[in-house]
């Protein structure tokens, strides 16, 4: 797919970005009149040549006042266009590309977490930064010179041709060679180009890597391994843009040799023409100014070459993106909302792999009933977390189906599905807002009183009351400026708030200290109490606490029941989690 | 702004000034040849083309030479843009490239607390875009430069043409100058306003994804997307604001030298009456002023990047000149085998914070297990950091076998000393590199022995490639407790005398930090061990416990000794065993 041409990709973008195209008759045609502009000069110098400075009987003062007078007026109305022309341009392109970045941050957010997780965060990120930055400032810079200069070629050409086709042969001739070694250099262009982004971005983790690694590559005195890793991905970038300047300047050179060859050609042929009576002074001159403005084009369109390439690329990442169907897909008015009252949950058969992975969750079979808790217990990668991946609707299984309350998840309308189940991540994250903010992330119209109701509901008025801002304190950049235990409060209330008739918690792993954890399993019991509840435990106390705990191993459930039976069953696997657990806590 | 601009410039000239000598000349050349051409221009008309028309008669050998001039300078020009502007770009690519080495090798070397105190995106881009910015101007400077060389010579042979015609370039060239310098002035405020909301979009954009399954999760994609949608807005608005600016200028810049050209026709055609010159000079003057606008642009180029530059230079000096170092001793230790670690009335404050730890003494005896034992923000983290050298004490001494930290070289104390923080660090690089960190000594057997002995080792043999899996940025293919068992591994096949646990093992499944813990136990690790605990079975690991009050040592003892003397101790505890199983 990434492998289309440029055509290919510009008229995919136009049919994504119809926008592009609002005025654009209205903008040629202010181009042209702009171009017309610039070859008024030359003719200018060819009339007051022939007609005033070597007029018979020397020159005539009042023939040459006219036309500049003319030309004046001509430059004043192409000046003019020219600046309608990019205001119109500007206006209609930020317009256009500020829509695209809108829809691509909504269709990302719209793909299912499979492809999220495929994906670095940075790349997805720069689908809406500089993905998008790149095509702006390509049509801000290079976009306007290359259509003027397009223009500018074309319009000198015509005018070439009126004076002497002959003459115009020979420049065309004399370019000849030059496009020729443009068009070869633009694929080792493309290439050498495409291998500095590379660099570029191996270099960036590099030095990503020695800043979020600094303490550890304190620790370990491995500043020396660090720094000639960092020194060979500079190096490595700079001979790449030195090799990419060196290319695109020998490319550039080819157009001034062009340049050259026009310019002998055409007084050597124009004074042959000359001598024999077909050309005045005046039109060999206005030819000799020609050429100057048939050269810029070439040089121009060689050395925005490279922009215009970025920007393609940007612009084919973008629309490949954009291309994916969001596979995790709302029904939306197809779909139904889900049955009132509290909720149950059947996995009929379900299995699950990642595209081209092994099979992570195989022969799932299994009902929850209604407002009982379930704990959700194996080791890391057994398949629990995909679990409630998978009933959350985060994404669909390969095979079987997830239902609730007797409807198929994937019929059911997002708003419908997205206000009764909430998922509390096992990060419990944050946006750098402040507490109340986080809190309606979940319920966008809760007053003050009621979200405070919610902290007292859970038991966590002190906690609250405890800090220097109440409710209006700031989280921090992911909630850092919050202890790990302090995040999930906020994340739990978060989830209170929302009001779910399923409620499925990732539990986190990390240590939270003693104080908080009892707020935390307090504020849970309060949470969970009459909806249904499965928690992806990784501390059995969790599963003790329980109606019913799960037990998943290499992606099938092996066990099921309460934990008193299950911790009897001798030799089971989680009769051994259970006794590790215990000699872990009791010491 | 310009005074300043131009120092960081002269600093760049200073440190390349092969690569600018190179580069000026070629555009000097280029600007130069400009003329030239110009002139050719004029005499090939006035010369050779009128008299031939006149006579209707050119020999062979006018029209060679004629040829061969315009092929010349055209050799000569392509010499001269090869000069401009390799040796301009080479400069550039080449201090962007000193300049990241040296911001880099700071980082390296300024100290973990250094680095607490700036955020990872700052520092990201210090290296990245602050160093391209600082050296912005460096492209177009030869240019401009040249450019100058160009206008001088221009007005002199003006001036040498004709006085008249040569009025017009000297009122010419300072307005070209001139509505340069007002465009870059009136740009760099709306330049600088585009990168700063390009900056809140960016921010949004990280942080939305960053969050895609809360998000997800609470059906608020359309809600996410309003609020991108105001920067979106914002950065559209901006970017239209520096177009029409552009677009206001740019013809502007276009149509002048056009102006000049008119009135060159005019007055040529008035001088040429009068005698004063002749047609040669007049074609010559008037080519020279349409093929001299665009050179004059780079001046304009240069001034514009200038502020962005300052601005990116005093950040990368921020960097450069940041203090704080930590100076190592050259000592080495002597002994082999468990070291004994010893805190001697220390205590530390981050900077302009409140004291985190006082005088606090204690010892790790040789091949014992301490247990640090506190409450949230008791200063146990604070004692691994010091333990390692990793920050050094406002007061009090820490020293390992008797040398103090600040005495032993970094290799000694690194060889010596291993800490295993409580967020894991993988290298994008693989298992095998991210264990041995090509530190000598740490060869295959040591580090598959390291990972039997973090319970590391069968989760490894399943890799794909086994110890050569790459493992990814940050270790994204890992999970958080494998990376656990990762970092615990690097710090094990260094084989350290001294080994400090921060919590190291808490996204560890029960059964094998139960595992773990009893392979340092009863293994020959060969080192003492600090560990900071919340687990009961950690801390029941440890032949003495350290417990910590809001930075004081206040008791130190068994685990059963304390439980039975220490009233808090034993609610601490308590607290955790009944989190743990609430």
């Amino acid at each position: 797919m990434s492998d289309q041409g440029t055509l290919a990709t510009v008229r995919r973008g136009l049919a994504l970005s119809p926008e592009l195209r609002t005025g654009l008759g209205g903008t040629i045609v202010l181009a042209v009149l702009q171009m017309a502009g610039r070859v008024a000069i030359p003719i200018a110098v060819q009339q007051g040549i022939d007609h005033g400075i070597r007029a018979a009987g020397g020159p005539h003062l009042g023939v040459v006042a006219r036309i500049v007078a003319f030309t004046l007026g001509a430059l004043l109305i192409s000046t003019l266009c020219g600046y309608l022309m990019t205001r119109r341009l500007f206006t209609v392109s930020e317009t256009a590309l500020a829509g695209l970045r809108a829809r691509t941050f909504r269709h990302l957010h719209d793909l299912s977490m499979l492809h999220q997780q495929s994906e670095r965060r940075g790349s997805t990120v720069s689908r809406v930064t500089s993905d998008v930055d790149q095509i702006s400032q390509f049509l801000q810079t290079g976009g306007v010179q290359l259509l003027l200069a397009s223009g500018q070629l074309l319009v000198s050409a015509a005018v070439m041709f009126v004076y002497s086709w002959q003459l115009a042969l020979v420049v065309l001739v004399a370019f000849g060679p030059a496009v020729g070694v443009v068009r070869l250099f633009q694929k080792r262009l493309r290439a050498v180009y495409q291998a500095s982004r590379e660099r570029t971005g191996v270099m960036l983790g590099a030095i990503a890597e020695s800043v979020v690694g600094a303490t550890v590559i304190r620790a370990y005195g491995v500043a020396g391994r660090t720094q000639a890793r960092l020194d060979t991905s500079i190096e490595r970038l700079r001979l790449a843009q030195q090799d990419a300047l060196r290319t695109s300047v020998t490319s550039f050179s080819s157009g001034e040799i062009g340049a050259g060859l026009a310019l002998a050609g055409v007084v050597v042929v124009g004074t042959l023409l000359g001598v024999d009576g077909e050309l005045t002074v005046g039109q060999l001159t206005a030819f000799l100014f020609l050429v100057t403005l048939f050269i810029q084009p070439v040089q121009i369109a060689t050395d925005m070459l490279n922009e215009a390439q970025n920007a393609v690329a940007g612009w084919r990442r973008i629309l490949d993106v954009l291309d994916v169907e969001p596979d995790v897909a709302d029904p939306d008015d197809r779909g139904v909302p889900l049955p009132e009252g509290p909720l149950s949950v059947r996995f009929a058969d379900v299995s699950f792999r990642y595209p081209g992975g092994p099979i992570v969750l195989s022969g799932v079979d299994l009902s929850l009933a209604a407002r009982k808790k379930y704990a959700v217990v194996g080791e890391t990668g057994s398949g629990k977390s995909t679990f409630a991946k998978l009933l959350t609707r985060l994404m669909d299984p390969v095979g079987g189906e997830v239902s609730l309350s007797g409807t198929p998840l994937t019929s059911v309308r997002f708003s419908s599905l997205r206000s009764r189940v909430v998922m509390v991540p096992q990060d419990g994250f944050l946006f750098d807002a402040t507490i109340a903010e986080n809190i309606r992330f979940a319920e966008p119209t809760l007053t003050d009183a009621r979200l405070r109701a919610a902290f007292t509901e859970l038991g966590l008025a002190d906690w609250l009351a405890g800090l220097a801002e109440g409710l209006e304190t700031p989280v921090g950049e992911r909630g850092e400026a919050l202890s790990v235990g302090e995040r999930q409060l906020v994340a739990l209330v978060r989830a209170y708030v929302a009001d779910p008739d399923l409620l499925v918690l990732d539990e986190a792993t990390s240590a939270v200290d003693p104080a908080t954890e009892t707020r935390l399993q307090h504020a849970l019991d309060l949470v969970t109490r009459g909806r249904t509840t499965v928690a992806i435990a990784h501390r059995l106390s969790t599963a003790e606490a329980a109606d019913e705990v799960i037990v998943v191993d290499a992606g099938r459930v092996v066990q099921r029941g309460p934990h008193a039976v299950l911790v009897a069953e001798e030799g089971s696997i989680y009769a051994k989690l259970y006794a590790s657990w215990l000699e872990q806590t009791r010491g | 702004m310009l005074g300043r601009g131009l120092r960081v410039l002269g600093h760049a000239i200073r440190t390349e000034p092969r690569l600018f000598t190179i580069g000026t000349i070629g555009s000097s050349l280029f600007g130069l040849l400009i003329i030239a051409n110009s002139y050719v221009v004029g005499w090939v008309i006035g010369d050779i083309v009128v008299p031939a028309f006149a006579e209707h008669r050119v020999s062979t050998g006018q029209l060679a030479l004629v040829a061969a001039v315009f092929l010349g300078i055209s050799g000569l020009r392509v010499a001269s843009i090869f000069g401009r502007r390799l040796g301009a770009g080479f400069m550039q690519f080449r201090m962007q490239a000193r300049y990241r080495g040296a911001v880099t090798r700071r980082y390296l070397s300024l100290p973990p607390a250094w680095h607490q105190r700036h955020a990872t995106g700052t520092l990201l881009s210090n290296a990245n875009s602050d160093v391209e910015a600082a050296w912005g101007p460096i492209a177009p400077l030869p240019f401009a430069v040249g450019t100058i060389v160009m206008l001088l010579g221009a007005l002199i042979s003006l001036f040498a043409t004709d006085w008249v015609l040569a009025l017009v370039g000297a009122t010419l060239f300072p307005g070209l100058f001139g509505l340069n310098l007002v465009y870059s002035r009136r740009m760099s405020p709306r330049q600088i306003r585009v990168q700063q909301t390009r900056a809140k979009v960016s921010a949004v954009a990280h942080e939305s994804f960053d969050g895609a399954l809360v998000v997800k999760t609470m059906g608020r994609e359309a809600d996410e997307s309003r609020r991108f949608g105001v920067f979106v807005d914002e950065l559209r608005d901006s970017l239209i604001a520096v177009g029409r600016l552009r677009g206001l200028f740019d013809p502007l810049m276009d149509s002048l030298p056009s102006l000049g050209t008119l009135a060159i026709l005019l007055l040529g055609a008035w001088r040429l009456r009068t005698g004063a010159v002749e047609v040669a000079d007049v074609v010559s003057v008037a080519f020279l002023f349409t093929v001299l606008a665009f050179p004059v642009r780079a001046i304009g180029w240069v001034v514009a990047e200038l502020p962005r530059s300052v601005a990116g230079w005093d950040r990368v000096q921020a960097v450069l000149g940041a203090e704080g170092d930590l100076a190592y001793g050259e000592g080495t230790l002597s002994g082999t085998g468990p070291a004994e670690l010893r805190f001697d009335r220390v205590s530390y404050r981050y900077a302009g914070g409140p004291e985190v730890l006082r005088n606090v003494s204690f010892t790790v005896p040789a091949g014992r297990v301490v247990a640090l034992v506190g409450a949230t923000g008791s200063g146990k983290s604070t004692i691994a950091s010091l333990a390692v050298r990793l920050v050094d004490p406002e007061s009090g001494t820490i020293s390992l076998d008797g040398v103090k930290l600040p005495d032993l070289a970094l290799s000694a104390l690194a060889g010596a000393a291993a800490v295993v923080p409580q967020i894991p660090f993988v290298f994008d690089d693989t298992v095998r590199g991210n264990i041995a960190l090509d530190r000598p000594g740490v060869d295959e057997d040591a580090v598959r022995a390291a990972l039997s002995l973090a319970q590391a080792d069968r989760f490894v043999a399943g890799l794909p490639d086994g110890l050569d899996t790459a493992v990814g940025e940050r270790g994204t293919s890992l999970s958080g407790g494998q990376r656990q068992r990762l970092t615990l591994a690097r710090a094990l096949a260094g084989e350290p005398r001294l080994l400090v646990l921060d919590d190291a093992t808490s996204a560890v499944d029960p059964r094998v930090e139960a595992a773990i813990l009893g392979a340092l136990r009863g293994a020959d690790a060969g080192a003492s061990i600090l560990v900071v605990a919340y687990r009961r079975a950690t801390i029941a690991l440890a032949d003495e416990v350290v417990y910590l009050e809001r930075g004081r040592v206040v008791a130190t003892g068994t685990h059963a000794g304390l439980m039975a003397s220490h009233a808090g101790y034993r609610d601490l505890v308590t607290a955790y065993e009944k989190a743990e199983r609430q």
